[in-house]
C-alpha cells in the first residue's frame, strides 16, 4: 500500500526535473572532500586482505548477492580448502552467491532499512566514495544508532570497524549564515588499529570492492591489450592492401 | 565447375546480376575522401549490434524482478558475457557517433539533395527508428536511470491535448512504467524495430544504387560516361571501396574495441553510475539524463520555459523537439543552392553550418547539465539553450533565402582527384 501511495509523488519529482530544474534531492550530500582510494586491482594481496574484511564484517549485514565464493578463491588465487575453512560460516556452499545471515524482516526493525546489497556499490559510487566513507563515521548522540557519517550525513549504518578505527569525534564550523561546516576528525578513543593500518585496511577493502563490482576488470585489461596488439597489425595490412589495390586509379 | 554451377543459379536467382549491379559493377566516384567511410561503419555496427544483441537475448529475463540481475549474470557467470554486453552498450553510443557523422557528411556534400530526396528521407526514418531502438534498449537493464529515463520520456506524451494521457498509458501499458512496460519494450527492442532497421537500411541502399553516390564535389558523375557507358569518374565499388573501408573497419574497431575493453563506461557517457542500481520507484536519481546521443533534443524540449504560451512550456517543448527532428525531413527543399557541395558554396553557408554544428554541440552539452546552473559563461545553462534552439531553428527557417543568395562559385566538370 505504501508504494502505491508514494508512485505518483515520485513521478511528479521526475516531471518536476524535466520542467524545471530539479531541486537537488541530495542523497548523501558532499560536506566533505573525497579521499583519494589509489587502488591497485593487480596487488593480489590486498585483493585477499580485503575479502577477508569483507566477507568478516561487511557480509553479516550485507549481501553481494551477484557474486559467488568460488569465483572469488580462483579469481584471486586463494585456495577453495581456505575459503571453505576460514570464510563460510553458516554452511554455504562453495558455489553458492554471496548472501547475508541477516533477515532483510529484521534488519529493517534493527536499522530502520535493509542494508543494501554490496555487489555494484562500487559501480554505483565510485572507489573514493567508498573509501571514504569508511573512514568518516563519527560518534552522534542523536543518530539513533549513535554513529553519524559525514559523507553520508544519517546513514542507518553504525561504524562497523570502530574496534579497529577506534571512536572518531567531528568537528564542526559555524559560518556566518549559520550553515555546520565539517572541519576535522578527532579520535576520541585509542583504537586497536594505528590510523595508517586502518587507512590501509580500508584500502584493501575498497581495493576487493572494485573487483566485486566487476569481476571480469581483472581480465579485460589484459585481453584488450592483445586484441589492440593483433588491431594495429590489422590495420597495418588493410592499409598496404588498399594502396597496392588503388595503384590503378588515376 | 564453378561456371557451371554459377550457371544453375543464375537460372534460378540473380546471384550475378546483383553481385554485379552492386558491387563489382557498381561505379563510385573516385574522390571519395574521410567522411565516406561511416556509412559503410553503420552497417558493421548494426551487424555487431544484432550478433552481440542474439547472445544477449539468450541469457536476458525481460522481467521486473529478474532483468537486473540477468544482466550482472552475463556480465559474471556467463562466458565471455561481459564482452558481449560492453560491446552492444558501447556500439549503441558509437551507432550514434557514426550516424551523426554520416549525416553531416550528407549535410555539407549536399548528399540529400535531388536526385536523392528518398535517400535522405529513408536514412531519416532510419535515424528516428535507431533513437526508438535506443531508447527501448536502454530500459532492458532495469537499472535506476533506465527506469527514471523511461519514466520522464514516455510522460512527455501526456503533454499532447486530449488524447495525452491516453497515449502514455497505452505506452506503458500501465499508470507507471512496470513490468508490463518491460516485456513490450523488449519485445520492441529484439524484432519489431531490428526487422524495421534491416529492411530501411535495405531501401536507402537500394534508393542510393538507383541514383548513385554523391561526393565531395557534388558533380554528378553519371553526366560523363566513357564509350562503354561507364562514368569517367567512377571506379568500381568492389574492389576499390571494399578494400577501403575495410581499413577504414580495421581503423575503427580500434577505437571501438579500446572502449569496449578499457573505459566501458566511458566517463559515465557511455553507462551511467545510477544505471547501476536497479530500477526503484520511492528513489529518483539525481538529475535524470538521457544518454548523450539525445540530450541536443532533450535540451530543446527542456529551452522551452515559457509558461505563458497556451496550454502550458512542456506540450511547446514537446512540440519543438518535434519540430527539431521534422525538419531535417524537409532539407531536399529548403535548400534552394545551385552547387550541393559546401566546396563551391559561399560563406553564408558555410557560417550557417559552423554555427549550426556549435549549437547542436552545446545543445547535447546542456542536455546533460542542470538547466538553472551555470556551467558555460554568463548565463544560465537555459539561456544559453534557448540561444542554441534559436540557432538551430533558424539554420532551417532561412535556409531558403541564404542558400539562394550565397554568392557560390560553379562546380568544376570533373571530379577533384588528388
Amino acid at each position: 500500500m505504501k508504494t502505491i501511495a508514494a508512485v505518483p509523488g515520485a513521478l511528479l519529482a521526475a516531471l518536476l526535473a524535466v520542467a524545471s530544474p530539479p531541486a537537488a534531492l541530495a542523497a548523501g550530500g558532499e560536506q566533505q572532500h573525497l579521499l583519494k582510494a589509489n587502488i591497485d586491482l593487480s596487488d593480489q594481496a590486498s585483493l585477499q586482505r580485503g575479502a577477508r574484511i569483507f566477507i568478516n564484517f561487511c557480509l553479516s549485514c550485507h549481501s553481494a548477492s551477484f557474486m559467488r565464493y568460488e569465483r572469488m578463491a580462483n579469481d584471486l588465487g586463494i585456495d577453495e580448502e581456505i575459503v571453505k575453512r576460514d570464510l563460510l560460516f553458516a554452511g554455504e556452499k562453495i558455489g553458492d552467491l554471496m548472501q547475508t545471515t541477516m533477515p532483510a524482516e529484521d534488519a529493517k526493525k534493527w536499522f530502520g532499512t535493509a542494508p543494501p546489497d554490496l555487489s555494484l556499490m562500487a559501480r554505483s559510487r565510485g572507489p573514493d566514495y567508498i573509501y571514504t566513507y569508511m573512514l568518516s563515521f563519527y560518534l552522534d548522540e542523536d543518530s539513533p544508532s549513535g554513529w553519524n557519517n559525514t559523507v553520508f550525513p544519517n546513514v542507518a549504518m553504525p561504524h562497523a570497524m570502530y574496534e579497529w578505527q577506534g571512536n572518531q569525534k567531528a568537528l564542526f564550523t559555524t559560518d556566518e549564515h549559520g550553515n555546520k561546516k565539517f572541519e576535522r576528525f578527532e579520535l576520541a578513543k585509542a583504537a586497536q588499529l594505528t590510523p595508517e593500518e586502518y587507512n590501509a585496511a580500508m584500502r584493501d577493502l575498497t581495493n576487493f570492492m572494485v573487483y566485486l563490482g566487476e569481476p571480469a576488470k581483472l581480465v579485460r585489461y589484459r585481453i584488450g591489450f592483445w586484441v589492440m596488439v593483433f588491431l594495429l597489425v590489422f590495420v597495418g595490412l588493410t592499409y598496404a592492401l588498399k594502396k597496392e589495390y588503388w595503384r590503378d586509379v588515376h | 565447375m564453378t561456371t557451371r554451377f554459377m550457371a544453375w543459379i543464375d537460372a534460378r536467382f540473380p546471384a550475378t546480376k546483383v553481385w554485379q549491379e552492386h558491387l563489382a559493377q557498381y561505379y563510385a566516384p573516385k574522390n571519395f575522401n574521410f567522411w565516406y567511410y561511416f556509412g559503410s561503419l553503420a552497417f558493421v555496427v548494426l551487424v555487431i549490434q544484432v550478433v552481440t544483441g542474439i547472445f544477449l537475448t539468450i541469457h536476458y529475463k525481460p522481467d521486473a524482478e529478474l532483468a537486473f540481475a540477468s544482466i550482472e549474470y552475463i556480465m559474471r557467470d556467463v562466458p565471455w558475457g561481459w564482452l558481449m554486453r560492453y560491446m552492444h552498450s558501447t556500439g549503441a553510443s558509437m551507432f550514434f557517433v557514426v550516424i551523426y557523422l554520416h549525416m553531416f557528411r550528407s549535410l555539407i556534400y549536399g548528399s540529400f539533395r535531388s536526385p536523392r530526396e528518398l535517400v535522405w528521407i529513408i536514412g531519416m526514418v532510419i535515424f528516428v527508428t535507431l533513437m526508438a531502438e535506443a531508447f527501448m534498449g536502454y530500459l532492458l537493464p532495469w537499472g535506476n536511470m533506465s527506469y527514471w529515463g523511461a519514466q520522464v520520456i514516455i510522460s512527455l506524451f501526456g503533454a499532447i491535448p486530449f488524447v495525452g494521457e491516453g497515449l502514455a498509458e497505452w505506452i506503458r501499458g500501465d499508470f507507471v512504467v512496470s513490468d508490463a512496460t518491460l516485456n513490450r519494450f523488449f519485445a520492441f527492442h529484439v524484432v519489431l524495430l531490428p526487422l524495421l532497421l534491416v529492411l530501411l537500411v535495405y531501401l536507402h541502399i537500394v534508393a542510393l544504387h538507383k541514383v548513385g553516390s554523391n561526393n565531395p564535389d557534388g558533380v554528378e558523375i553519371k553526366k560523363r560516361k566513357d564509350a562503354e557507358g561507364k562514368p569517367l569518374d567512377g571506379i568500381p565499388f568492389h574492389p576499390y571501396y571494399s578494400v577501403k573501408d575495410l581499413f577504414g573497419v580495421a581503423v575503427f574497431l580500434v577505437i571501438y574495441l579500446s572502449i569496449v575493453f578499457f573505459v566501458p563506461e566511458f566517463g559515465g557517457w557511455f553507462l551511467e553510475k545510477d544505471n547501476f542500481e536497479p530500477a526503484n520507484i520511492l528513489q529518483t536519481p539525481q538529475d535524470i539524463v538521457p544518454l548523450w546521443y539525445f540530450t541536443p533534443f532533450y535540451s530543446i524540449l527542456r529551452a522551452v520555459t515559457w509558461e505563458f504560451l497556451p496550454g502550458g512550456a512542456k506540450l511547446w517543448g514537446v512540440m519543438a523537439m518535434g519540430l527539431s527532428l521534422i525538419l531535417l525531413f524537409f532539407l531536399p527543399w529548403l535548400d534552394r543552392a545551385k552547387v550541393k557541395s559546401i566546396r563551391y558554396r559561399g560563406w553564408m553557408f558555410k557560417t550557417a553550418v559552423a554555427l549550426f554544428v556549435v549549437s547542436f554541440v552545446i545543445l547535447g552539452y546542456l542536455g546533460t547539465k542542470n538547466p538553472s546552473h551555470v556551467d558555460l559563461v554568463l548565463f544560465k545553462n537555459v539561456t544559453w539553450a534557448q540561444i542554441c534552439m534559436a540557432i538551430y531553428f533558424l539554420f532551417f527557417f532561412l535556409m531558403p533565402w541564404y542558400t539562394a543568395h550565397d554568392n557560390a562559385r560553379p562546380e568544376p566538370e570533373r571530379v577533384t582527384f588528388k
